[in-house]
């Protein structure tokens, strides 16, 4: 497999939100601004890249029963690390995201990842694997963000274009679904085409 | 290509991750303790200045009855204002004011802290220009309540819960200015 389709695929083979569906619980709440579904994906995008990397280190002195609560120890000592790290040095984005950060460790993503290619998969595949799953996090993050932002505050990326309040529904757990469920339809369509 | 899962070679093998994990955990706290102690120290002086009228040394936190917190702020022994943290129940959860309030009890400026209210409802209490300016200058001789309950504080539309807690925090505040007051009379 070439480098550099181990990235791509993580944006449309393997889209972690529109193909694979995994990691909703942070996808259906922090997406209420694009700016919030950017920052959420960039975390879980550091947290990928730094797990798949030491799984693959690890993985071959890992006895098989006792794979899962060790791969769990890794990604939570770099979830605890990201958290410190943002409430030290970026105390604004803690803020808005603050309790979705800790939740990255039971996203299945990190995990999914771990299990199905970092811990059968060199070093430098697995980070390229995380890059490339955690940037199609990201661009999938982004986009809700986006369309529900547009919807819901009449802004994007907190610059107001519509005045006035937009619609209420986008802005609560309801708009997210809906705008999950019409995006992975559209996902799907275009990526079938290709 | 994985160990075999003998007793021992799990154990061995949970004791070192984990030992490694605390370890960089351990470096890792060190290292940010004291940046995350100034930022959220910064936060804090920030939400202040902004409730209160410029000038004056602040004091350090001192609890009282009724009321989370409250700095003072002083130049030379003439207080300027007092800046208070005030705590109630709102729609979705606690709803933490900081509030500025002049000896005489009238409101300088209030801030939000923290809140868990409906976003694009009550979260506008933190965004809505009408609600948030109508506090700047908040005279003693207005009452505290929201228009519904017969008072002249204007509600956000459709948030009259979020409102009533708000104002109800504001009023603790000044209540507690005012018991100050009474004490040094």
């Amino acid at each position: 497999m070439s480098k550099l389709k181990l990235i791509t695929d993580g944006f449309i083979k393997n889209n972690p939100t529109f193909v694979l569906v995994l990691g909703m619980c942070p996808t259906l709440a922090t997406t209420t601004s694009a700016m919030n579904g950017l920052e959420m994906g960039l975390a879980t995008l550091f947290v990928l890249i730094l797990s798949n990397m030491a799984i693959s280190l690890i993985a071959p002195i890992v006895p098989d029963k006792v794979h899962i609560p060790v791969y769990i120890v890794v990604i939570a000592t770099f979830v605890t690390v990201l958290q410190l790290l943002m409430q030290a040095y970026l105390p604004s984005v803690y803020q808005t995201l603050g309790l979705f950060i800790p939740l990255i460790v039971v996203n299945c993503i990190v995990l999914g990842r771990a299990e199905a290619f970092a811990n059968k998969n060199s070093v430098i595949d697995s980070a390229l694997d995380g890059i490339g799953i955690g940037l199609g996090f990201t661009l999938s993050l982004t986009v809700i963000g986006i369309v529900r932002e547009i919807l819901g505050s009449g802004s994007i990326f907190g610059w107001k274009f519509i005045p006035g309040d937009g619609i209420l529904a986008f802005v609560m757990a309801p708009g997210a679904f809906m705008v999950l469920g019409y995006l992975m339809v559209l996902f799907n369509k275009i990526a079938k085409k290709n | 290509m994985a160990a075999t899962s003998s007793l021992k070679n799990m154990a061995l093998c949970l004791t070192g991750v984990c030992l490694i994990c605390a370890a960089i955990l351990g470096g890792v706290y060190a290292l940010t303790y004291q940046p995350i102690q100034d930022a959220a120290k910064k936060a804090l002086v920030a939400s202040i200045a902004e409730v209160l009228p410029e000038g004056g040394n602040l004091s350090d936190a001192q609890s009282a009855e009724g009321i989370d917190e409250y700095y003072v702020s002083a130049a030379d022994t003439t207080v300027l204002a007092y800046a208070v943290k005030s705590t109630t129940v709102g729609f979705g959860g606690p709803l933490t004011v900081m509030v500025g309030v002049l000896p005489d009890g009238t409101v300088y400026n209030t801030s939000v802290l923290a809140h868990s209210e409906t976003p694009g409802l009550g979260a506008k209490c933190n965004s809505d220009e009408n609600f948030m300016s109508q506090w700047k200058g908040f005279g003693p001789e207005k009452i505290l309540k929201v228009k519904k309950d017969g008072g002249d504080v204007d509600a956000i539309t459709a948030s009259t819960i979020t409102s009533r807690a708000y104002t109800a925090a504001v009023e603790q505040a000044v209540n507690f200015v005012k018991s100050l007051n009474k004490q040094e009379e």
